[in-house]
């Protein structure tokens, strides 16, 4: 079984993501259940969300508290909230900056790094930070858990039309394309 | 305005209550509505004629009198952008944080 | 208009049904629609409000065609539907924490009046501590109405049995309202993967409407409705009786009536849920755990693990609460040696779980003695976890060999 958690603020489209990742993993043929963190919700506030993928049934439906990846869309929400809590050691961050690795404080236990310029991109596209469906292409870039070409048929059977769609499909695919994998090897300690 | 004195939150250690009768909070929380402000109303003073519609419709009570204009204080405006709704002069704008 | 029973057929094969991704209260609103209810009455409140939104969408899109009265509280809400099901209408909404609460006048009266009103409860914990999570605390406290209750597991299972309930409550041997409780927040927001049944699947499932047929407004059959009844003298007391009794031969007959339309809808559509009680991995079980609604899933998984490690423990999981099974349940009991029950709602008068509660009274019944123990968990939206339920199970194991503890445990005390 796989294990995500998506960190966001309330209004980024976090809760949706895990949603969105859950049909693209359906069309797979996977099981999939995603869950939001739920609370008093307002723009600006933390959410997390949660989701599992397995190629069997998923009975639980808690919290994940040892996650396999994080996705994290927002890029200032390090600073809040200790997002890497329970990460498994040799698990992948999806994160959205601008910044580069180095830059970054990361937890031990990160072993795969993704990184996307997702709110840059999004004003491109959307006008708004809305960095969601970019980061999902991310994922898919940087763990091949899910294929770009899932993600985009997901999106084709989603209640988005017209401008929303194309604009969300160029989205899945320019977070694809532009997203930089790296795998960091750490050294034990002498 | 009415003076009016200030008491301290209620102790409830001092005053010998145990901790788990009814609900109650004795610590003010360090968030504040403007913490997550994704916009926010900036004043025209030419413009502003003092008519205090914004004052009145605020929903969290932050519009401030100024000798020629009312302002805001942004500790505790959320952006929700009524102020700039209602005023009768168009005298308030609501631009974007910077991220 | 009794339920033929179906013979059992290996080779029937169900139709065809939709794939979808849903969360648990648009699969409520979906299996609504399916049931073709003639009104609806809708109040939002957490975590039930995007329910009744699509609720309010299917009518919208024309893909549902019920009257909706979008009234100004639930205790209208609830009126309008019983002015409604005596116009022969059938009829659905959906609540939880406050709003239950706000409309428990006619929630008394719905089943003493023996209306067949279809309710989604999405179970909140109780208000106060202030809370808007789930829990069981408002299902739990209503228990004692005479509404039939039945709690769900998996999304799936809530749009399956949100369908079912409609020809429960409307059979002429239980005519009683029916709560479908599905979990707030897990089963309400949580996405999973459900399968659609087809609309002329369940229009020849749920067979003709006939909902009024006992009592109505309806000036063509003039009666009065639910005068007043009792009192010491005449024919008040038989008269009184007869009507409680009533009610209960009609939650009795629902044991029987859930049961056969659970195996109908296994017939039909492909889909077997345990219609009283659930056992899992119960077989050469020394002791087991007993669950209620969606921390069932949790608690398999950590039942699998407990078993992979040499622990012989199952799982007992009610689904229909009221009426309590207690047949049912006494002969899961009957298997094992010591019980620990899961309760996510609290007793205030016992100390302990509700449902642990009403399991001290089957242990009773069993006549030998069986050792038990109360577990609270999951208040107000917490977590119980696999690893909830290892102390659950490592617990209940000790009660084999060693007193059983006086207070109930609180899983969550030190989350």
């Amino acid at each position: 079984m796989y294990e995500v958690r998506f960190h966001g603020r309330g209004g980024q489209g976090a809760v949706t993501a895990a949603a969105m990742l859950a049909a693209a993993l359906l069309e797979e043929g996977k099981y999939a259940v995603s869950i939001p963190s739920f609370g008093f919700e307002r723009r600006g506030a933390p959410v997390v969300s949660f989701l599992r993928c397995s190629d069997r049934e998923i009975r639980q439906l808690t919290n994940i508290y040892t996650p396999d990846c994080l996705i994290c869309v927002d890029p200032t929400l390090t600073r809040s909230v200790d997002i890497f809590a329970g990460l498994k050691p040799g698990g992948t961050l999806v994160q959205a900056t601008n910044r580069p690795l180095a830059e970054l404080a990361l937890s031990p236990n990160v072993a795969t790094v993704g990184l996307c310029d997702a709110i840059g991109i999004a004003l491109q596209i959307f006008s708004k930070p809305i960095t969601n469906t970019l980061m999902l292409g991310a994922f898919a870039k940087t763990t091949g858990v899910v294929s770009l070409d899932a993600l985009k048929r997901s999106l084709e059977d989603s209640d988005f039309r017209d401008a929303g769609l194309k604009q969300n499909l160029l989205a899945l695919e320019r977070g694809y394309n532009e997203t930089t994998v790296y795998t960091i090897e750490r050294r034990a300690a002498a | 305005m009415t003076r009016h004195t200030s008491y301290p939150l209620f102790d409830l250690k001092e005053a010998n209550v145990p901790d788990d009768l009814c609900p109650v909070a004795t610590e003010v929380s360090p968030m504040l509505p403007g913490d997550w402000r994704s916009m926010r109303p900036v004043v025209n003073r030419d413009k502003c004629v003092k008519c205090a519609v914004c004052w009145l419709y605020c929903p969290v009570q932050c519009v401030e009198e100024k000798p020629a204009w009312f302002d805001f204080n942004l500790k505790t405006c959320k952006g929700c952008g009524i102020c700039a709704n209602e005023c009768p002069q168009r005298a308030i704008t609501m631009i974007p944080e910077a991220t | 208009m009794t339920t033929a029973t179906l013979e059992k057929s290996p080779q029937a094969k169900p139709a065809k049904q939709k794939v979808m991704l849903v969360e648990g209260n648009e699969a409520a609103a979906l299996g609504v629609a399916l049931a073709r209810p003639d009104m609806v009455a809708v109040y939002p409140i957490t975590p039930q409000s995007s329910l009744v939104e699509h609720v309010a969408k299917l009518i919208a899109d024309g893909r549902m065609d019920a009257d909706i009265v979008d009234a100004e509280g639930e205790h209208s809400v609830l009126s309008v539907l019983q002015g409604g099901a005596l116009a022969g209408a059938r009829t659905y909404t959906a609540t939880c924490g406050p709003g239950l609460a706000f409309m428990f006048e006619p929630y008394f009266r719905t089943s003493g009046m023996r209306l067949p009103i279809v309710m989604s409860i999405v179970t909140r914990d109780g208000i106060t501590p202030q809370s808007v999570w789930g829990g069981h605390q408002d299902a739990m406290t209503v228990r004692e109405v005479g509404w039939v209750q039945v709690y769900c597991e998996t999304v799936q299972e809530v749009l399956d049995t949100t369908i079912m309930a409609f020809k429960i409550a409307e059979h002429h041997d239980v005519m009683l309202p029916v709560n479908v409780c599905l979990d707030g927040n897990y089963l309400s927001y949580g996405t999973s993967r459900v399968e659609l049944p087809e609309q002329a699947e369940v229009d020849a499932f749920m067979g003709v409407k006939d909902v009024n047929w006992h009592v109505a407004l309806d000036p063509l059959r003039p009666m009065a409705v639910d005068p007043l009844t009792g009192g010491s003298s005449g024919r008040g007391p038989s008269t009184f009786v007869r009507y409680r009794k009533g009610q209960c031969r009609g939650m009795q007959n629902s044991l029987r009536v859930i049961e056969d339309i659970h195996e109908e809808w296994a017939q039909r559509f492909g889909r077997r849920f345990a219609p009283l009680v659930e056992e899992y991995r119960l077989e050469g079980a020394d002791y087991a755990i007993m669950t209620l609604g969606s921390m069932t899933g949790a608690a398999k998984d950590a039942i699998d693990e407990a078993r992979d490690a040499g622990r012989r423990v199952g799982l007992i999981k009610i689904k229909t609460f009221s009426p309590f099974p207690v047949d049912a349940l006494m002969k899961s009991l009957d298997k094992v040696q010591a019980v620990g029950v899961v309760d996510r709602s609290v007793g205030f008068r016992w100390n302990c779980g509700p449902m642990y509660q009403e399991t001290m009274g089957v242990l009773y019944k069993l006549g030998r003695h069986v050792p038990s123990m109360s577990f609270i968990g999951g208040l107000a939206g917490a977590d119980i976890t696999v690893g909830h339920f290892h102390r659950v199970i490592e617990a209940t194991e000790k009660l084999l060999s060693n007193p059983a503890p006086t207070e109930p445990v609180w899983l969550n005390e030190k989350d």
